[in-house]
This record gives structure tokens, C-alpha cells and sequence, in this order.
């Protein structure tokens, strides 16, 4: 579902990302783990081109995002077409970015209306189905502010889901939330999980990774250092960096 | 503490208070005597004019070139400020050196600039640029009338300063919420139109509240260029009587009567906006900015 090849990334003289290779198949959970400045969330929001790679591609459902393939070269594409393959790859933030002006109904209701061109009533009735999914059906008037970190995150991703997005990427869902408001996102994405979603999650909750994952991938200094299914890395650790990294997290 | 006597604590006193009072109101009222003693002020006069029709035709066209020059300055401070903050350098440019010259110049110049644009293109035409035929021959005198030349002059001169206004409104906005459209799928155009602007309004709308009442004032500026608004109305009159300095009053009584009136209107905007922004406890109410944000921005 996702291909990644050679993705380089850089700012300024710092190299962030030094060549990212990464295959994510349909229905798989891949959680990217490693320190921060690892160039985690760069490569995440490199899938879908809200960071624009230096070199390397990415493909999602065998269409390359941003790029086009002209003879071989890559040539990078006009907005309409960048916006038709972000339409389909679904991305949670880790402030929820809710649009703060509108309702909770209106944010999961506004993406479709516009983008896909779907009518008003019915994207409504999707929102409030996809509201109903993630418990807060009740709240569909309130606006962003009113609600709590926990619950916004979970508009936010019956916003992102609105879209019927192939892949759901997730940066760092639940660092921004209280302790006791982690439990309830990580259930809606453990229960999308289940429901056969390809979800790509950078995170700090190993404990999710070890329970949800398909794969986990340590990313250390812009390069995947080691991946594996999480019975392998988180417990037996070949890599000396992944080692450090968990002796600290755990 | 025990043996204390019932009853609140014994404010402290301030003795400053009543002789600032004293003061004020011994100020006002000599202030007020001068006034209604003198009879240079001529009050009676006030009367007779202030409901005159000439006045009140002033009054008219005072708050039509109020309303037609803060409409060219919002729609053109709004197209300045997207261009200011494109990434295209000769659009940001052009915005800026726009913003510098009709800043930078008192409205009074470029008003009577415009009033006397024939001087500099005696026939206006209409057509292909550099090659291309004339579709239309107008001569500058017949279609830069005052009431035009004063709508160019104070809009072209407002624009500048909106533009201002509408960027920080702009910048004001969280760059996650365009991160956040650009990942559902939205354009450019869209992100603006239904995320970045409606949420700009709550920055932009007091500011511009101001600009509207000093527009409102500035009008008067288009009396040179024989528009007769209110002040050119007030002066019609007093230079036929040499009645001057009760018609003033009356143009006076009149510009603090509107400007009173848009001051009551912009607490009113102001406090019906920042409703999203209420505590999570309050009851959710219809938010006037998402109002205003569904009739303009959000219709598909």
C-alpha cells in the first residue's frame, strides 16, 4: 500500500532523513519509534507531501504522491493532483489541528463537502455515523475549544476517516494529551486497527506498538536502524541505539 | 482573632478622590457656562440647520462614499494581503510597493491627484495594452466626476492600510489549521476561503471597525474636491450667512452622531464574536464568525 525509496529530506545543512526504504502492505500497522529529531514526523509527513522529499519517492496504492513520472525523471505536480492523493491519505496531528471556527459535526462534514463534492445531508449523516464510531455523537454541536484534548483527538480522526482515506497516518497522537485521555485514542485507533486499516503511527506509547503493531521501525539520525515485528525489536533488540532507546523509554 | 465586631471591613479612605471631583466637575461646569453664554455660538442657528435638507443631503452622501470607499478598501486590502503573503516574489513585491506609496502619501494628495487625472490623460481608453485596438474612448473629465475621483482617493489610500489589517489577521491564524486542510485534500483557494479567512475575521474585524469610523471622518477630505458631503454641505452654507461657526457645530453634532452609532455597532460585532472561544462548560451557541464563515465562505 505504501512504498518508500531512498526518501532524503533536508533543512538547510542538516540532513534529516537519509534515505528512507519502507514498505507498508494493506491492512498492516507499522508504529515508527525512535528519539526525537530521529526524523520520525519528517518522514511521516513526507507520505503524504506536506514535506516535499529531496530525492526518493513515495507511492501510496501504487500512485506516486507530489511526483509524476516523465521518461525518467520525476516531475512534480500541479496542486489539483496533489490534492487528489492527499484526499485519500487520511493524517491525524499531534495538536489536532480542529478547525477552531466551525462545530464538531462541520469539521468531519466540511473535507468531504468540498473536496469529493459530496452533498451536504448525506456527508452529515456519514459524519455523525463516523462521530457515533468514536463516542462523541453527543458533542456534534460543540466547537473544538468546548471539548476535551482526548475527545478532540478523536473528532480528528473521524475527520481525517470522513475522507475513506486507504492509509491513515498518525503523528504522535497522543503527546499532546493528559495521561489519563491517552486510553481513549489509543482505543479508537486499536479498533481501526482491527476494522483492516493501513495505519502508519510515529509514537512514544510502546506499549501500543507492542499490543497494535504489525512492524515496529526505529528510526535513529534520518535512517531506519532496525525493523521487525515488535516481539523482535522491542524485546530483543539486535541494534545498540534501539537498545539505549528502549532502556530509556521502558 | 475573636472579639471582632460584625459587619465588612472599614474601606480605606481617599481623600484625593473628592478633590479630583471637585475639580472635574468645576471644570465642566465653567466650561459648560462659556458655551451657553456666549452668544457668538449662536444656538439658535444650530437648530434651524441641523434638519436642513442641504445638511441632511450632506449627511447622505457623507455615509454613501463612507460605505463605496471602505468596500473598494476591503476587497482590495484582502487581494493585497494574500498577495503580500504569496510565495510568488513579484506579487508579494507589487503588494508591498503598493502598500508603500499609498501609505505613505497623505489621502488629501491623492485625492485631488485623481480629481485632476485628466491633466495627465485627458481621454481614457479601454483596449488591448501596447497593441491592440481601443474598445472605449472616454474623456477623463466626464468619468472622474469628484464623487469618483473622492471613492479612488480614500479606497485606494484604505486598501493600503487593510491590507495590513487582513495579513495580520492572517498570520494570526495557526499554520495547523492549513496543514491540517492541505491534508484532507483542500486547495490553496479552499484552505483560504473556508479555514484561514473566517478564523482571520475575529483579528481583522475590530481593527477595521476603527478604519470605518476614520473613514467616516476622512470623507470630509473630499469637500476640496467639491463633493458636497456633510462638511462641503455645512460650508455652502456658511460662506452665503457667515453663520461659520454654528455650522461647523451642526456638521460636528452630525459626525459625533454616526460615529457614536458605528461605535455601538462594532462593541456589538465584537462581543458576538469569540464564541468558539466560550469555556468548554458554557452552552454552545450559534458563533457570529462561523455565522458569517457558512454564508460566505462555506457554501460548495
Amino acid at each position: 500500500m505504501i512504498v518508500a525509496r531512498g526518501v532524503h529530506k533536508r533543512y538547510g545543512h542538516v540532513e534529516v532523513l537519509k534515505g528512507i526504504d519502507l514498505d507498508v502492505d494493506a491492512g498492516r500497522v507499522v508504529c515508527i519509534i525512535g528519539a526525537s529529531g530521529a526524523g520520525k514526523s519528517t518522514f511521516l509527513r513526507c507520505i503524504n507531501h506536506l514535506e516535499r522529499p529531496d530525492a526518493g519517492y513515495i507511492m501510496v496504492d501504487g500512485h506516486l504522491v507530489g511526483y509524476r513520472r516523465v521518461g525518467d525523471r520525476l516531475h512534480e505536480v500541479g496542486e489539483r493532483e496533489l490534492c487528489a492523493a492527499r484526499a485519500n491519505i487520511g493524517m491525524v496531528f499531534q495538536r489536532f489541528n480542529l478547525f477552531q471556527h466551525i462545530t464538531v459535526i462541520e469539521n468531519v462534514s466540511v473535507a468531504p463537502i468540498m473536496v469529493k463534492k459530496v452533498a451536504p445531508a448525506e456527508a452529515r449523516e456519514r459524519a455523525m455515523q463516523l462521530l457515533e464510531r468514536v463516542g462523541l455523537a453527543s458533542k456534534r454541536d460543540r466547537y473544538p475549544r468546548q471539548l476535551s484534548g482526548g475527545e478532540q483527538q478523536r473528532v480528528a480522526i473521524a475527520r481525517a476517516l470522513a475522507m475513506e482515506p486507504r492509509v491513515m497516518l498518525f503523528d504522535e497522537p497522543t503527546s499532546a494529551l493528559d495521561p489519563e485521555l491517552v486510553g481513549e485514542v489509543l482505543s479508537v485507533m486499536r479498533s481501526l486497527a482491527e476494522d483492516g486499516m493501513t495505519m502508519v503511527v510515529v509514537t512514544h506509547e510502546i506499549g501500543f506498538a507492542r499490543e497494535v503493531a504489525d512492524e515496529v521501525v526505529f528510526m535513529d539520525d534520518g535512517v531506519i536502524a532496525e525493523k521487525g515485528p515488535p516481539s523482535d525489536i522491542l524485546r530483543s533488540p539486535r541494534n545498540e541505539r534501539t537498545r539505549e532507546f528502549l532502556s530509556r523509554v521502558l | 482573632m475573636a472579639g471582632l465586631a460584625p459587619g465588612p471591613p472599614v474601606p480605606y479612605r481617599r481623600p484625593g478622590r473628592w478633590v479630583a471631583y471637585v475639580a472635574v466637575i468645576l471644570l465642566v461646569a465653567w466650561f459648560a457656562r462659556l458655551v451657553v453664554t456666549n452668544p457668538n455660538f449662536q444656538w439658535p442657528v444650530v437648530g434651524k440647520y441641523l434638519f436642513d435638507p442641504n445638511i441632511l443631503r450632506g449627511v447622505l452622501l457623507t455615509v454613501e462614499l463612507t460605505v463605496s470607499a471602505m468596500c473598494i478598501g476591503i476587497t482590495l486590502g484582502i487581494a493585497l494581503a494574500l498577495m503580500r503573503l504569496s510565495s510568488n516574489p513579484l506579487l508579494s513585491t507589487f503588494a508591498q510597493v503598493y502598500i508603500v506609496c499609498f501609505r505613505g502619501t497623505p489621502a488629501l494628495v491623492q485625492l485631488i491627484f485623481w480629481f485632476n487625472l485628466s491633466a495627465l490623460f485627458p481621454v481614457i481608453t479601454i483596449g488591448v495594452p501596447f497593441f491592440g485596438p481601443d474598445l472605449m474612448r472616454v474623456d477623463a473629465n466626464a468619468l472622474i466626476t469628484p464623487f469618483v475621483a473622492a471613492n479612488l482617493g480614500l479606497g485606494l489610500c484604505e486598501g493600503a492600510y487593510m491590507a495590513e489589517i487582513v495579513r495580520s489577521g492572517i498570520l494570526s491564524v495557526d499554520p495547523g489549521q492549513r496543514e491540517a486542510a492541505a491534508a484532507v485534500g483542500m486547495t490553496h483557494a479552499q484552505t483560504m476561503r473556508k479555514v484561514v479567512l473566517p478564523q482571520a475575521l475575529r483579528v481583522i474585524v475590530p481593527p477595521t471597525g476603527n478604519q470605518v469610523i476614520g473613514m467616516l471622518k476622512y470623507t470630509s477630505l473630499a469637500s476640496v474636491i467639491s463633493v458636497t458631503e456633510l462638511l462641503a454641505s455645512a460650508e455652502l452654507i456658511y460662506t452665503r450667512t457667515f453663520e461659520t461657526i454654528p455650522l461647523l457645530i451642526v456638521a460636528s453634532l452630525w459626525y459625533l452622531a454616526l460615529t457614536t452609532l458605528l461605535t455601538a455597532g462594532q462593541r456589538v460585532i465584537e462581543r458576538r464574536l469569540g464564541r468558539s472561544h466560550s469555556d468548554p462548560g458554557s452552552k454552545p451557541r450559534r458563533d457570529f464568525v462561523a455565522a458569517v464563515g457558512r454564508n460566505l465562505f462555506l457554501t460548495p
